[in-house]
């Protein structure tokens, strides 16, 4: 979100406490100084993970502390893995192996590529899964493995670090 | 220390050319291989009977054995090098259980019987206050025991995952840079010595996952068997598969994991970003362990070899020479 506040002692810590309040996680700060503004307003750009729900709350703070919010920009889906199926990926219906992601609520398909050398011969695919959250991801997983085993395709995964 | 060597293929002619071209200390006073046998207590004549062997295809006396060897001859060190038997362990087994009964103490690079056996010959070992080392089962020169034991001590490990199998890392290193079919790297790594004529073994990460079982068991004492791995091989893989990683910066390797807190003991091919640690060219083997002191440690180097494999035996040998042997 981007964030307007008054440029004076104290500002920007009033402005992030809310955050932990309502049980975010900030990940990035970016402030910086524009030369050609000469008024006493300071622009903040913070990247912040919310639990479900805690938005109106959070804004409704942050409106109490005196900051306006400029923008928020929504991003669902903060986590990320690429696998790779292989196999013969469209006999055994190519888009029921998304939709199963993909209807999961939590966890969506967001890209694929694929390569079919032949008719008869094992295709293969590259998937990308954006989910919600570190544990959505895991039961997004979860789900593949088990549509990969029902199909016989080989599921290649990421290596993660082990523990 | 006297030391007797069972196995004159190609990890005990390296042991053998080592012992005579280095001044170890050790002197040899029994050699078998599958057809003879031969003893000294005065010590062997390396040269001599690595000739002998390449001359006639035995190396000493045909009415002879290995067991005479392991029973009769005089020697502190038993180093067992027969080709492995990952079903049933044996002659290795047996060869051992004969050794450590003597009170002798046990060198050997046989995964079979270590992954099969290692926790009633380990017993046995300290029944008879005697001691039995197998760094040379996993991963090959890689020092791995050594680390766990003496530079890792006090550690606890958290996890281990790696590349145990060099002839699978070359079958894909190939598949990568040059959209070779599975087939085709096979068949160069085959005229490249690199495959054995079955390749089983290697390609559906039963080798890996032997090693893995090796590893969970020596530190963890788990008590984890071969059939207890989530097992995948390479041998299904495409080359598309492999173009479609590189084009997010990625490759895939056949990679060994356990992680006991996860219950995970598996074998399987993953992708991997190329710049992490374990994506290397080759036949080289790598393993990472995390710790709760050091964090994370990975060796890496030659997973196989003749002379290789002889210096993971020579230093097990050394370490019993040092620890129980010279002090005695």
């Amino acid at each position: 979100m981007k964030l307007e506040m008054k440029d004076s002692p104290g500002q920007l810590v009033a402005a992030l406490k809310p955050i932990s309040e309502v049980g975010g996680n900030i990940i990035a700060v970016i402030h910086q100084r524009d030369p050609d503004l000469d008024d006493d307003t300071l622009n903040v750009q913070i990247v912040l993970e919310l639990p479900k729900g805690r938005l109106d709350n959070l804004k409704e703070l942050l409106k109490e502390q005196g900051v306006h919010i400029q923008r928020i920009d929504e991003e669902r889906l903060l986590y990320q893995r690429t696998v790779i199926l292989i196999g013969h990926l469209v006999h055994t219906g190519f888009s029921d192996t998304v939709d199963q992601i993909d209807s999961t609520g939590f966890a969506e398909v967001t890209e694929v590529a694929m390569s079919m050398p032949g008719v008869n011969e094992r295709s293969s695919s590259r998937m990308t899964i954006r989910a919600v959250s570190r544990d959505d991801m895991e039961a997004a997983l979860a789900i593949l493995r088990r549509v990969a085993q029902a199909k016989s395709l080989l599921l290649i995964e990421p290596l993660e670090d082990a523990a | 220390m006297k030391v007797a060597l069972i196995g004159l293929g190609s990890v005990g002619r390296g042991v053998a050319e080592m012992l005579a071209k280095k001044d170890l200390g050790l002197v040899l006073t029994g050699i078998a291989d599958s057809k003879s046998a031969f003893m000294d207590p005065a010590g062997i004549d390396i040269a001599r009977v690595l000739a002998a062997k390449k001359r006639n295809g035995f190396c000493g006396d045909q009415n002879l054995t290995a067991e005479d060897v392991i029973k009769k001859a005089d020697y502190d060190a038993l180093i067992e090098v027969t080709p492995t038997n990952a079903l049933s362990g044996e002659p290795a087994i047996g060869y051992m259980k004969a050794a450590l009964n003597r009170k002798k103490h046990v060198v050997t690079s046989n995964k079979g019987p270590i992954a099969l056996a290692a926790k009633e010959l380990l017993a046995m070992a300290r029944k008879k206050g005697v001691t039995l080392r197998y760094e040379a089962t996993v991963a090959g020169a890689i020092p791995v025991m050594h680390t766990l034991e003496e530079g890792l001590a006090g550690n606890e490990i958290l996890a281990l995952y790696g590349v145990l199998n060099g002839t699978c890392n070359y079958i894909l290193t190939r598949m990568a840079a040059e959209g070779l079919s599975y087939e085709q790297a096979l068949m160069e790594a085959r005229e490249m010595g690199y495959a054995e004529a079955d390749p089983t073994y290697d390609v559906q990460g039963i080798d890996a996952a032997i090693k893995l079982v090796i590893l969970a068991n020596t530190i963890w004492d788990n008590g984890v068997k071969l059939a207890d791995v989530d097992r995948t091989g390479i041998d299904l893989l495409t080359p598309d598969a492999l173009r479609l990683a590189d084009e997010q910066g990625c490759t895939i390797r056949l990679i060994a994991e356990a992680n006991p807190k996860k219950h995970l003991l598996r074998v399987s091919p993953r992708i991997l970003d190329k710049n992490h640690p374990l994506v290397f060219e080759g036949t080289l083997n790598a393993l990472t362990l995390e710790t709760d002191m050091a964090k994370e440690i990975t060796l890496i180097g030659r997973g196989a070899g003749s002379i290789e494999t002889a210096s993971a035996i020579i230093g097990d040998l050394l370490y019993i020479r040092d620890r129980y042997v010279e002090r005695a």
